[in-house]
């Protein structure tokens, strides 16, 4: 048998997306669903540790953690989760949209989830600035003139490492969107074939899912 | 048992193999295959594991006298620092997963790959990376906080703790992908008529591994953050100057790196678990049980991290259930030591090299195991807390468990990996010089740290002397044993392949594919119908 002919049997049993060491498409998706939801995990602990150190502070300080608080602007924090949520759910129809093989409404939907990131990125820039600007700063630059209870520091060291990395994994989640719509638009995905836009979102119902926890614990604690 | 394949005769009849296949570095750096990145990380973590040992014949140079012999107080503090965090981060942790695993497992579970084989090659180059950063935190002048980096200290001293902490969180991500790939691999990819129990044990024990890894490693990546987001900004959360809290990076550390000396430990359970039935000729005794207890070590190493700080100030209540429950992972530790030796009860033991490296971990590893417990004990380790007791105790946990464990894999995998056999005479003689050396070098800090010898000092009082002369001269033991078994196997590189498919007529399914494995592990994908240990003799089965 020539090779020709050989690679072409090989392409009936074997199609191109799936990898050699996988004996069926079904098995590489369920291996890379299990591999997603282990690295989704570890984000959670890593987020974990701000979370439980948050926990400590705050009951070491409750009243400067409470009017440390009132610096945060809870009207954008609300928007900010209205964008992120809405986001999410546009995310749900790209991944509804290339499980249907549909080219186009998957392109857009995740144009519109990457676009409502962007909104929250900028949101989040003018809730930065404003800070910055006050003076509000986590640990040495802490330099806010206004009245204050002694330990307002701590919040905002909590606040911007735990928004900031939050922050990072937008900017991750961003890249990720880009290079499926990268691939979508090259034409990698079929009805067959969409195991990456099922992977990255459910990374990005994660990051919006973290959002929905530092949400109430930094805009709406007392 | 196989016939011998007929390497070398004719190069140009020889089937290729995985090593042989492809050539140029490029096939190299870039290759997917689980079996070269296994291998490049064996060559790297012993690369580690020299520089490490390096620093530890440095530190006991050190101390063979009272006062200055060798070097000034705060390069003894830089060498042991080194020394920690270089055979922890660097050697520890990836050498029997990520080297041994990372070649054997896809093999033993009839796979072609693992799950993941580009995450696989992430992994390995990440790992250098986080091992390059380490490499130049010693050249831009060495830290000097010990490898646990405890607060306030690591963030108000100077040199580059940033960097080596920022180095340790890379080498967690490489750590991390590993677990990943593993468990994928092991849920996804067992060949047809694999079951969970008739997976080789040495995968039971990676899988528990995984899990460590994948739980408790970003809490390590989130502290370390932390420490350099301190030393950067001062956010104050550890700095009791501002208000922050020490013992809370201590809650931290431990949360990771108790569960870790796991996920050390863990992998080489599993190795004894393939050496020692296939070197008694016998099924193992209690695969379940072994199974299980892998397992249920990985559930309980969460719970015990308290047991550090016992003089921290931390409540006695907190202190007392941490203490009940570090006595628990007793329970499943003493399960499988006394498996093992079931299983060698009225065994044909056969004292190869890997089964003298098996025998000296059971040793070894049970009385580095005991005197744990007397550690856990709360009022005994108010006495022996920081003392030489707890190195002892810990090199007798870590060199003379899991070290000597990834020397009877790297001995029982050898012929596997490289298709060459090594002496067996010097392999006995380099076995009797490291198990005397550790001995020698281990034993008398047990006595020093009873007697109250503190850890960590670079001068003692005199009385101490003669101990620390006997554990230094042990270390010489023990360094000679290593590079011994370096020269052998090294050596046995020179020769023409000479390893038959199965050389100690063991039953794992690595051993049914030929030395070196091509390729994709197995010409016809295997199907498995019997047990992992069955060593009945093959006619009466079939």
């Amino acid at each position: 048998m020539s090779e020709a002919t050989n690679s072409q049997l090989a392409d009936q049993v074997h199609p191109p997306y799936l990898q050699h060491h996988f004996a069926e498409p079904v098995q590489q998706f369920e291996a890379a669903k299990i591999g997603m939801w282990l690295f989704l995990v570890t984000e959670i602990l890593l987020f974990g540790g701000l979370f439980v150190g948050f926990a400590v502070m705050h009951s070491r300080y409750p009243e400067a953690f409470a009017s440390a608080h009132h610096h945060l602007d809870r009207a954008l924090g609300a928007l900010n989760t209205v964008v992120l949520l809405v986001s999410s759910f546009t995310m749900a129809l790209a991944v509804a949209a290339a499980r249907a093989g549909k080219r186009r409404a998957l392109i857009g939907c995740l144009v519109l989830t990457l676009t409502l990131a962007g909104v929250f990125l900028v949101v989040k820039y003018f809730e930065y600035s404003h800070k910055f600007h006050e003076g509000l700063l986590p640990g040495r630059f802490y330099s806010y003139k206004g009245p204050s209870v002694p330990g307002e520091f701590m919040f905002f060291s909590f606040y911007f490492l735990m928004t900031g990395l939050h922050a990072l994994h937008v900017l991750a989640g961003m890249t990720a969107i880009s290079w499926l719509i990268w691939r979508a638009r090259r034409g990698d995905f079929s009805a067959q074939y969409y195991n990456p836009v099922d992977l990255v979102g459910l990374y990005w119902h994660l990051v919006d899912m973290i959002w929905i926890y530092l949400f109430p614990l930094l805009y709406l604690i007392r | 048992m196989q016939k011998i394949e007929e390497f070398g005769a004719r190069r140009g009849e020889v089937p290729p193999n995985y090593l042989t296949a492809s050539r140029g570095w490029r096939s190299w750096i870039f290759t997917l295959d689980h079996k070269r990145i296994g291998v490049m990380y064996l060559w790297s973590v012993l690369a580690a594991f020299l520089l490490g040992g390096i620093f530890a014949m440095l530190v006991r140079l050190e101390l063979l006298s009272p006062g200055k012999t060798l070097m000034e107080a705060d390069q003894y503090n830089r060498a042991f620092t080194l020394h920690g965090a270089i055979m922890i981060f660097l050697f520890i942790i990836p050498a029997i997963p990520a080297s041994l695993g990372n070649f054997a497992l896809p093999i033993m579970l009839g796979a072609k790959d693992v799950a993941f084989p580009r995450l696989n090659l992430a992994s390995y180059w990440i790992y250098v990376i986080g091992a390059s950063m380490a490499l130049a935190s010693m050249f831009f002048g060495g830290v000097d906080t010990g490898w646990t980096f405890y607060t306030p200290y690591s963030t108000a001293t100077t040199g580059p703790v940033s960097l080596l902490t920022l180095a340790a969180f890379v080498l967690g991500f490489s750590s991390i992908f590993t677990g990943i790939n593993f468990i994928a691999t092991i849920h996804k990819l067992r060949a047809p008529g694999m079951s969970w129990f008739k997976m080789p044990l040495f995968a039971w024990a990676l899988y528990a591994t995984s899990i460590i890894q994948i739980l408790a490693t970003p809490v390590l990546g989130i502290t370390l953050l932390l420490i350099v987001m301190e030393r950067a900004f001062r956010v104050g959360i550890f700095d009791p100057a501002l208000g922050g809290d020490p013992v809370l990076f201590q809650h931290f550390f431990w949360f990771y790196s108790h569960p870790a000396v796991y996920i050390m430990i863990l992998p080489a359970m599993g190795i004894i678990s393939e050496v020692i039935p296939a070197f008694s000729r016998k099924t193992i005794f209690g695969y379940k049980a072994i199974a299980y207890s892998s397992v249920a070590i990985a559930f309980i190493s969460f719970l015990v991290w308290g047991h550090h700080m016992f003089t921290s100030g931390q409540s006695p209540l907190a202190s007392a259930v941490f203490s009940f429950l570090t006595f628990l992972v007793a329970i499943p530790s003493a399960i499988k030591v006394f498996n093992w030796v079931a299983t060698m009860y009225r065994g044909s033991i056969d004292l190869k090299a890997p089964m003298l490296y098996g025998i000296m971990f059971l040793l070894l590893f049970a009385i580095g195991g005991l005197t744990g417990l007397f550690l856990g004990a709360l009022s005994v380790d108010v006495h022996l807390h920081d003392t030489y007791f707890v190195v002892a105790h810990f090199h007798f946990v870590m060199m003379g468990g899991v070290t000597i464990a990834f020397l009877a894999g790297l001995h029982y995998w050898w012929p596997k990996m490289f298709g060459r056999l090594y002496s067996e005479k010097w392999a006995r003689v380099a076995a009797l010089l490291i198990f005397v050396g550790f001995n020698v070098t281990f034993l008398p800090q047990f006595l020093m740290g009873s007697r109250g010898m503190p850890r960590r000092y670079y001068n003692y009082v005199a009385e101490f002397q003669p101990l620390h002369t006997v554990s230094t001269i042990g270390s010489w033991i023990l360094a000679v044993g290593l590079f011994l078994v370096a020269a052998y196997l090294l050596a046995s590189l020179r020769k023409a392949p000479d390893a038959p498919a199965n050389p100690w007529d063991a039953r794992g399914l690595e051993w049914t594919t030929p030395s070196p494995p091509p390729v994709h592990n197995f010409d016809t994908t295997p199907v498995v119908t019997r047990g992992p240990y069955d060593y009945r003799p093959q006619e009466v089965v079939a």
